[in-house]
């Protein structure tokens, strides 16, 4: 379904990412760990196309998406839905807006099938009745769940997660990564989650890459990256730094 | 001779490779206790690096200019190409339009007030007391009117662009926007494009209609100025085509300050710091660009309608 071939990107001087191959199946759920400020969430955003690489390709259902300008990616961009870091819900809309803005240029779809829609989704985030509130007024957690609601409402094929759970207390990590199994299963979607939050990996992942050194270190099932010998696998799931 | 030459140029090349690295960037009283040859192979370390900033500059002016340009050929196509969301067209226009009509009103008629004052007690002296609503009247609306409705414009909703797309930029709401399958241009750019080619004339109107009212009152009935002939005057000189050049410029500008203040938001910094700089870069890039491109646009748009 995508794969990505000898991928480089430098922001600068800084070369972010130097040689990233990979390949996602249809269906598959996978997550990519890696340090904080490895190029976690730049890797991603290449697979939306959101970012052109400086190198390599990146393939969407055997389709090249680095050459195609901004409105050759529209129709590509229809098979993906993205949450987010931060949600990036627009803050002058209300939640209904936000989730109903993907249909927004769709005339032919009536008002109340769209508001039927978007009381679904958030049915299925678990936040029926928000409908009128403002992203100001959500909390975090809150704020992540619509962010997914917008992203699945037009029912792509691929969602992307973008560190879902940072920033948010382990008991709502618990709830987001159930919505995102949840999500998974009830819509047959290939997942891809960046997170650095080992916990979720091992709950999201059926297959987990860990990025090291600009590069793809290592593959595996769940079970083989945390049963890992290898020491620098060791060291990030146990959480040991270098320092004294 | 030449071998004269060539001992100099090593010598210069020995003090470049002897200068230590770290005085590169001192200043220059430090570098005076420095010997005279390092010295001068300091200044010519500071010229080289001045240099290779001014190119720096000059590729990031000229990508910037490509950017914009990118930009604008973006949004024409997507005028002419896509059908316009009425709705974020309307809001727009009603933020641009109404909301900026107090600050445009001010402008005007105090401007009309100023330079009727201005312009009698200059003509008084020669007796042409009864051409000062015509001059004001001429210059309002072929000068005065479009360019300071455009700056005044420019300071407020250009920034507000600039300071609202940035934002989006930096919250990632504009990767959201392409995300969702949306592109930017379409849906940021195009409605203040519209908004701002429609409102700009229409608000450039009202203020030369305030500043030429304005005129009148300082000229009538503070000056005392024959009101019949005053009035014939202004009819007389202000034709159709200074009326219509005004208006054309309007439109020109309304683009520049929609084009601009997208362009500084959609490629602003990062941060809060990001959307400071790109919100004042986005006034005084279009502040300037109205000016200048109103020298041209008087001069190009007077042979094609005669203005003078």
């Amino acid at each position: 379904m995508i794969e990505v071939r000898d991928l480089k990107k430098s922001f600068g001087r800084q070369a972010i990412l130097d040689g990233v191959n990979l390949r996602i199946e249809k269906g598959e759920s996978v997550v990519i760990i890696g340090r904080s400020g490895g190029g976690k969430s730049v890797l991603l955003k290449h697979l939306v196309a959101l970012l052109k690489p400086d190198s390599g390709q990146v393939l969407v259902d055997g389709e090249d998406v680095v050459p195609m300008n901004e409105r050759q990616l529209l129709p590509v961009r229809h098979k993906f839905g993205m949450l987010f870091q931060g949600a990036a819900l627009f803050d002058s809309m209300t939640v209904a807006e936000n989730i109903a803005f993907p249909f927004r240029r769709e005339k032919k779809m009536a008002k109340e099938e769209v508001a039927r829609k978007v009381s679904e989704v958030l049915a299925m985030v678990e936040l029926p009745g928000t409908e009128e509130k403002k992203p100001s007024e959500l909390s975090g957690g809150m704020r992540k769940r619509v962010g997914l609601a917008r992203a699945i409402v037009y029912q792509p094929q691929i969602v992307l997660y973008d560190e879902p759970t940072t920033g948010l207390d382990p008991v709502v990590s618990d709830s987001i990564d159930k919505l995102i199994l949840r999500v998974r299963d009830r819509l047959d979607v290939t997942t891809v989650v960046v997170t650095h939050d080992m916990r979720s990996a091992r709950r999201l992942g059926q297959r987990i890459m860990m990025l090291h050194d600009k590069k793809i270190y290592v593959t595996g099932t769940a079970d083989e990256i945390f049963e890992s010998k290898d020491p620098l696998v060791r060291k990030f799931i146990d959480g040991i730094s270098d320092a004294n | 001779m030449r071998k004269r030459l060539s001992c100099g140029l090593r010598r210069r090349k020995r003090l470049l490779r002897e200068f230590p690295k770290e005085h590169w960037n001192q200043s220059l009283p430090t570098l005076g206790i420095l010997p005279l040859g390092k010295f001068c192979s300091a200044l010519l370390v500071s010229a080289t690096v001045m240099i290779s900033e001014a190119k720096q500059w000059v590729v990031e002016w000229i990508e910037g200019l490509g950017r914009l340009s990118i930009l604008a050929r973006e949004a024409i196509t997507s005028l002419f190409t896509l059908k316009v969301a009425w709705c974020d067209f309307l809001y727009q226009l009603y933020f641009v339009g109404v909301k900026s009509q107090s600050v445009v009103l001010i402008t005007g008629a105090f401007t009309g007030m100023v330079l009727s004052a201005q312009t009698y007690m200059q003509f008084h002296k020669v007796r042409m007391d009864t051409a000062t609503l015509a001059v004001v009247s001429v210059a309002m609306c072929s000068e005065l009117g479009p360019v300071l409705t455009g700056l005044m414009v420019a300071g407020r909703v250009g920034a507000a662009i600039a300071a609202e797309v940035g934002t989006m930029r930096v919250t990632e709401q504009i990767d959201a926007l392409r995300t969702l399958a949306t592109h930017p241009v379409d849906y940021l750019v195009v409605p203040r494009l519209l908004a701002l080619h429609v409102a700009l004339p229409l608000l450039t109107v009202e203020s030369i209609t305030v500043g030429i009212v304005g005129a009148w009152i300082v000229g009538v009935q503070i000056y005392d100025i024959d009101a019949t002939y005053a009035w014939a005057n202004m009819l007389k000189y202000t034709t159709t085509s200074v009326v219509v050049v005004g208006l054309i410029k309007a439109v020109v500008f309304g683009g520049i300050v929609a084009l601009i203040g997208c362009y500084k938001g959609m490629f602003c910094g990062e941060g809060a710091e990001g959307v400071g700089r790109a919100t004042t870069e986005a006034v005084v890039y279009s502040s300037i660009t109205i000016l200048i491109t109103n020298l041209f646009l008087t001069l190009s748009l007077g042979q094609i309608f005669h203005t003078f």
